[in-house]
């Protein structure tokens, strides 16, 4: 399936074809320029830059708080996780310790996020393949998330509820329960998923064995996240490196076999009942006290010392027009988003606006596999495999 | 990562092979640095790569930074990982602005004419704006394929010449793009929207 053979004696021709940059199958606005002899993919190069919006450099320009409404913008599906990049690098900058009911807060909205992350993915990709209701189910349970999102923060995307030192809020009465209700369904739910599709023919035929990169090769090109962990390497920042409240908890790494867009499904669709067992824990452990660090030099005092504190109101009004400053310095502070590494370099000059802030995005590395994975294969894989592979243009593009 | 002696210990080994290579090591917020001249890059970069006991095997990142008005002028960083111990290791190879064709000094790297090192194809997009000469590093894409998108960002956003990478292009940006946007000296914002009400002015 994967290495379609054309016969030697037909008369082949290699024909160039453009798909995108304005196509509902590339996910966003990816242009590939593709080499087809018959229906076989011989060679493809992904043209990308179209969502191009200069984040990087209008970062630059804005006080270390107004960033992370920035950020957030890249990757609009998976913006808790920007957040998280960016607040913990600053704060990993000025050194400033967050309290545990913030960092088990995070964890919960990372997790929640990644859910609603691989609910979008599993719905366009098996719109891609044909099966058209998943898409219906997915966005059914993305929008519960999306409802809890509103509930905590305000808004159902681009939240801004991470802060430098904590969140912005405590999370309101009455979500705790909406929380647990939703915790209770979603490993129901994902297992109606699999039962649409793990044993739906059509499914299966168009996803076993195709798109298959060694694992040694996926490392070589920088590939991290589920599509490494398919082909069998259990590699996960939230294991191996010690941020927020993951040490405390227990959950899995589900890893594949074969590493073909079969496992890249069944990968994310067991991390998605991970992260359930994570949210889950993370809400029965939720530490009580203070959501956000009490540094007045870099946190907002709270609204109700206002009418009645001068030094409140003087600390209000440094942090909101001038900001704080941070020491000269850089840090690389990598996460692991449900794409991969998504690491924030930070580089501090002093000032109290970052000299640098550059993303290191998941998709924009995992594309450069994109090649290998769909050459040699019929085009409709290679549709399949873009789907499995699941970029993120506004990531990509930054 | 490794601890401050350890870092130590990492210099003194690269020096016995390679003086001068390494020009200063930090060690800030728990985070290794090995600050090196461009000119050993891939030597260091290899070393790290395959000696027994170092096999940072793994390139998460590569970026770059302008570090206006500092002198070496511009910097491209590497993390390297090392999967089985998990410990990060930041490679950054301190690289000047090439003099000025008017004459002068080359700061620390080979004054080389930028555009006929600009990888095999020679894209016109290589060449910096009228007559500027771009600083030059060797492409380290032979040792870590991931670094082929990654080093073309450097380039679009820097102008920063990798040497030897396979297709150096613009990647982001439009080809015919003029300017390098990431640096510190380039003016945020500019281009002017063309609504109807203006259309004559820019159309």
């Amino acid at each position: 399936m994967a290495e379609a053979q054309l016969s030697e004696d037909r008369a082949s021709e290699v024909m160039t074809v453009n798909i995108g940059p304005h196509h509902p199958a590339t996910h966003g606005v990816l242009r590939l320029v593709v080499d087809l002899e018959g229906e076989v993919v011989r060679d493809l190069r992904p043209v990308i830059g179209y969502v191009h919006t200069g984040i990087e450099k209008s970062c630059e320009a804005q006080s270390y708080w107004k960033v992370i409404p920035f950020v957030e913008r890249m990757d609009y599906v998976s913006y808790f996780f920007q957040m998280e990049a960016f607040c913990g690098a600053v704060e990993r900058l000025i050194e400033l310790e967050i309290p545990p009911r913030a960092k088990y807060l995070r964890t919960i909205f990372l997790e929640l996020n990644r859910i609603h992350s691989h609910l979008v993915w599993l719905g366009t990709t098996a719109l891609d393949l044909g099966a058209i209701s998943m898409l219906w189910y997915c966005f059914r349970e993305r929008d519960k998330i999306l409802d809890l999102f509103e509930m905590a923060t305000g808004q159902r995307m681009h939240t801004r509820y991470f802060q430098v030192g904590g969140v912005i809020e405590d999370i309101p009465l009455g979500f705790e329960r909406k929380l647990r209700a939703f915790v209770d369904d979603m490993p129901v739910r994902v297992g109606q998923y699999e039962a649409l599709l793990d044993r739906n023919e059509v499914f299966l035929s168009r996803t076993k064995g195709v798109g298959i990169v060694p694992r040694e090769r996926l490392l070589e090109l920088g590939v991290t996240g589920p599509l490494l962990r398919a082909a069998g390497e259990p590699w996960d920042l939230r294991k191996t490196f010690d941020y927020l409240a993951y040490p405390e908890l227990d959950f899995k790494i589900p890893v594949g076999t074969v590493g073909d867009n079969y496992d890249r499904y069944r990968v994310r669709l067991a991390e998605m009942v991970e992260s359930t067992r994570i949210v889950e824990q993370a809400l029965e452990g939720l530490p009580a006290g203070p959501c956000i660090a009490d540094d007045r030099k870099y946190v907002l005092p709270p609204r109700s010392e206002l009418p009645t504190s001068m030094e409140a109101l003087i600390h209000h009004f440094k942090l909101v027009t001038e900001g704080y400053r941070v020491p000269p310095s850089e840090i690389y502070y990598a996460i692991e988003s449900p794409r991969g590494e998504l690491g924030c370099f930070v580089l501090a000059d002093g000032t109290a606006k970052p000299a640098r802030v550059h993303f290191r995005d998941p998709s924009f590395v995992n594309l450069q596999a994109f090649r290998e994975m769909s050459v040699g294969g019929y085009v409709a894989d290679m549709i399949a495999s873009l789907g499995m592979l699941d970029p993120i243009l506004g990531g990509v593009d930054r | 990562m490794p601890d401050a002696p350890g870092l130590e210990l990492i210099r003194g080994q690269i020096e016995l092979d390679h003086p001068g290579a390494v020009i200063d090591t930090s060690f800030d917020h728990e985070r290794a640095v090995l600050a090196i001249d461009p000119s050993h890059l891939l030597a260091v970069l290899t070393w790290l790569r395959d000696a027994p006991g170092q096999e940072y095997g793994f390139l998460s990142s590569l970026h770059a930074a302008d570090y206006l008005p500092a002198e070496p002028r511009f910097a491209v960083h590497y993390e390297l990982l090392n999967r089985d111990r998990v410990e990060r290791l930041r490679v950054k190879a301190l690289l000047g602005e090439p003099a000025s064709p008017a004459g002068g000094a080359a700061g620390g790297t080979a004054p080389e004419e930028a555009s006929a090192t600009a990888g095999g194809g020679g894209s016109p997009a290589a060449r910096g704006p009228a007559g500027q000469r771009l600083p030059e590093i060797d492409s380290c894409v032979e040792l870590f394929p991931t670094a082929e998108f990654q080093e073309r960002e450097a380039f679009d956003f820097f102008g920063i010449v990798f040497r030897g990478h396979p297709d150096l292009r613009r990647i982001l940006l439009p080809e015919d793009y003029v300017g390098w946007p990431q640096r510190r000296d380039f003016p945020v914002g500019g281009e002017p929207v063309t609504f109807t009400y203006n259309e004559r002015n820019y159309g």
